[in-house]
């Protein structure tokens, strides 16, 4: 489970403030209206901002002091994914070995990661070489090969179009059910929370409430979220 | 609270910068303690200090003063070579003083080209010595530097208002009060400020083309303390009075300069509709064509003249060569051990003062350094045989300044950029140093190494003073031979010095940019 216990969390001086948990294993969105805080949320559990009041726990395990690479969290940018001067099997193996230092074996699994989200023949090409869609496979087969507890999107396929986007969301869902990672996906458009999620997070006015169920609540939603999805 | 993740630590940085400011302070505290104010100036030391700011103003002064017109023209003319003349523009940065002189003597100088024409035609030849000579080689390689700062202005009106002057039907004169001289009230003084500081620490040129109680700068003056008297206590005293003047002249030059002329995007054309009278276009194409051959025929002369000579060179010119090339390979690794720390620790954003380490190589001098160390060393050690290690370690610190605006920017937009997704994967530390910072920085690094390199292998200066007969430099080396009148040998060593230098850049800044990935 992860459990957000009591947190306060500062960007500049914007704040925003969370006490919920989730259920591990669950697949949930974050939705919200832009500048409510959604990102914040999602760095702060990554551990790129630090918690002001408060802790993280992901099954009983405090993370609030740890590093973010040392977190049991894989997460996806909204751009910037991969290093333009490392080639797609460079890039994906990271996500096994930081400094590139492969064993035989390990390269193995690298192709085996590669193989499984549709790229095995482009192993040694350089993400210029790649089309967009292509680029966030590399990121989720080097996502596959992290096979850390939680995966937090932040809102990576926001560039693609409408079918690509729905391609990438399904083979998130299959690497999630995969690994049985627990997923956290920001994100403005309540369909991908329909098509993926079965929570939702609403972030607010500098509060992040509980999950709800994504049917329920999109069907049904409190005057902050109507306003918002409008 | 967590303290704040980074990819890569500041301490090296801090290091690096702590080591740079110890250098120059405590040389500076060296040349202090050791400087004898009861004894006051001499009269010979208040020339000094007036033929430093004199020649300093002329040439500030004539630099920019053409810098403008020629800025100008090239702003509102297209033609062939417009874009290779302005890269040469840059070339005077990396250009090893002692070969502009002799170029400039083959020119200018008592039997040079000039001089010739004017025998032809019963007038007297050229005089180039003395305080003329000595602004001459500083317009010569300042004008191209105050020309760049200059076509920077030009070039950052936007294309907006000059379609809107046109629009308006702006004659010349409406187009220079709308938009050029309220552009030009803006970067002159700041290009003033940088060629005055430049040339206030005026050693080589001096030293060539000066001398005497009448042509004397101050770095000079130290140089000749140093070496013709031994005295110690003068030296220092006159570099408390040069510190003085270079610091306050990079103050006022780092306030009111704008740009730094090394940006890309200068040959960029903008498109104009003023200046298509037939006295402009006269006007334009005379500035063009009288600043390129003043830039080019110096450095046509060296290789005409070295040619010759460059087969015949004395085995001391090969071996000094060998030397350089050595002095410039540990000089260019010890300014990135230097620079590169620095500039991961300036990137993270929170090191404001490592930037000022780095600037602290701009107002200090390399005279004034090398007599501090001359001070700290005697005592211990043999300071004549560490010439070359301390002539490696003060150029690469007269080069960190030029390195760190180079490295900066793109090791700011690496951080900022990939921090977060190496931090995410744990690639904190040498795997981020190895695998992302130091590949992307790779072209800056080649760039920077380039000019460090080049700097070095023509840098006549500390090594003048601390130099025994037995040991040279290759620009040392070409002034000794000027000094016996062995003009055809020197002249050969000039050309492969300027080989070596500009070799040396091309290698560096290529190699860095070689397959690159954006």
């Amino acid at each position: 489970m992860l459990r957000l216990e009591n947190c306060e969390i500062a960007n500049g001086v914007f704040k925003v403030s969370a006490d919920l948990q989730i259920a591990a294993g669950s697949r949930v969105a974050v939705v919200g209206p832009s500048g409510a805080g959604k990102t914040t949320l999602i760095e702060a559990i990554a551990g790129f901002l630090p918690l002001t009041q408060g802790r993280i726990l992901w099954q009983g395990q405090d993370l609030s002091a740890m590093d973010p690479g040392k977190r049991p969290v894989a997460m996806l940018f909204q751009d910037g994914n991969l290093f333009p001067h490392l080639t797609v099997a460079q890039n994906a193996g990271l996500g096994l070995r930081p400094n590139l230092r492969l064993t035989l074996p390990e390269q193995t699994k690298v192709q085996r990661a590669l193989d499984r989200v549709g790229l095995a023949d482009l192993a040694a090409r350089k993400p210029a070489a790649l089309s967009g869609g292509q680029q966030s496979r590399v990121a989720l087969a080097r996502v596959l090969l992290q096979r850390r507890d939680l995966l937090l999107l932040d809102e990576p396929f926001a560039a693609l179009g409408p079918a690509l986007k729905a391609e990438m969301l399904d083979l998130v869902a299959e690497i999630a059910s995969e690994t049985g990672a627990t997923v956290l996906m920001v994100s403005h458009d309540p369909q991908d929370a329909r098509r993926i999620a079965d929570q939702v997070i609403l972030v607010a006015e500098g509060q992040a409430h509980a999950p709800q169920p994504t049917a329920a609540l999109l069907d049904n939603p409190p005057p902050a979220l109507k306003a918002y999805l409008g | 609270m967590a303290r704040r993740a980074e990819p890569i630590g500041a301490f090296p940085g801090i290091g690096a910068a702590l080591l740079v400011a110890a250098l120059i302070f405590g040389t500076l505290a060296a040349v202090a303690l050791r400087a004898e104010p009861g004894r006051g100036f001499a009269a010979s030391d208040w020339a000094a200090l007036r033929f430093t700011l004199v020649q300093a103003l002329l040439s500030a002064g004539i630099s920019v003063g053409l810098a403008t017109g020629l800025a100008r023209a090239l702003a509102r003319r297209r033609f062939w070579g417009r874009s290779v003349l302005i890269a040469l523009l840059g070339a005077p940065f990396i250009l090893p003083v002692i070969v502009a002189i002799l170029g400039l003597l083959a020119v200018f100088g008592r039997a040079g080209w000039v001089s010739q024409v004017m025998i032809y035609f019963g007038a007297e030849p050229l005089q180039i010595y003395g305080l003329h000579g000595v602004v001459l080689a500083h317009v010569f390689f300042n004008l191209p530097l105050a020309t760049r700062l200059i076509l920077q202005g030009w070039q950052e009106i936007p294309a907006e208002r000059f379609r809107l002057a046109a629009q308006l039907n702006a004659g010349p004169g409406a187009m220079w009060q709308l938009l050029e001289a309220p552009m030009l009230r803006r970067v002159v003084p700041g290009a003033l400020a940088v060629v005055f500081a430049i040339c206030l620490s005026s050693f080589a040129v001096a030293l060539t083309l000066g001398g005497g109680p009448r042509a004397t700068t101050i770095e000079l003056a130290i140089y000749q303390a140093f070496r013709f008297d031994f005295d110690l206590g003068r030296a220092a005293l006159l570099s408390v009075l040069q510190l003085g003047l270079t610091g306050c002249a990079a103050y006022v030059a780092l306030r009111v300069s704008a740009g730094e002329g090394m940006g890309a995007g200068l040959d960029r054309v903008l498109r104009r509709w003023d200046g298509a009278g037939v006295t402009a276009r006269l006007l334009d194409a005379g500035w063009i064509a009288l600043a390129g051959l003043f830039l080019v025929l110096p450095l046509a002369a060296v290789v005409l003249s070295g040619l010759p000579g460059l087969l015949l060179l004395p085995s001391g010119v090969w071996a000094a060569a060998l030397t350089s090339v050595l002095v410039a390979v540990i000089s260019t690794l010890l300014l990135l051990g230097l620079a590169l720390p620095m500039a991961a620790a300036v990137a993270l954003g929170r090191w404001k003062a490592i930037e000022g380490a780095g600037i602290l190589g701009l107002a200090a001098s390399p005279l004034v350094i090398g007599t501090g160390l001359f001070i700290v060393i005697y005592p211990i050690a043999d300071p004549f045989l560490l010439a070359l290690p301390v002539t490696a370690l003060v150029n690469a610190v007269m080069a960190l300044p030029f390195a760190l605006r180079i490295l900066v920017p793109r090791a700011r937009e690496i951080t900022m950029r990939y921090g977060r997704l190496a931090l995410s994967l744990d690639m904190a530390g040498t795997a981020f140093v190895w695998r992302v910072f130091l590949p992307r920085m790779r072209a800056q690094i080649g760039f920077a190494a380039g000019l460090a390199a080049a700097l070095s292998m023509g840098d006549l200066g500390v090594i003048a003073l601390f130099a025994d007969p037995e040991v040279a430099t290759l620009p040392l080396q070409v002034y000794r031979l000027m000094g016996a009148y062995q003009m055809q040998a020197a002249a050969g060593a000039a050309l492969l010095l300027l080989l070596l230098s500009m070799g040396a850049f091309w290698l560096l800044d290529r190699g860095g940019r070689w397959h690159a990935e954006a």
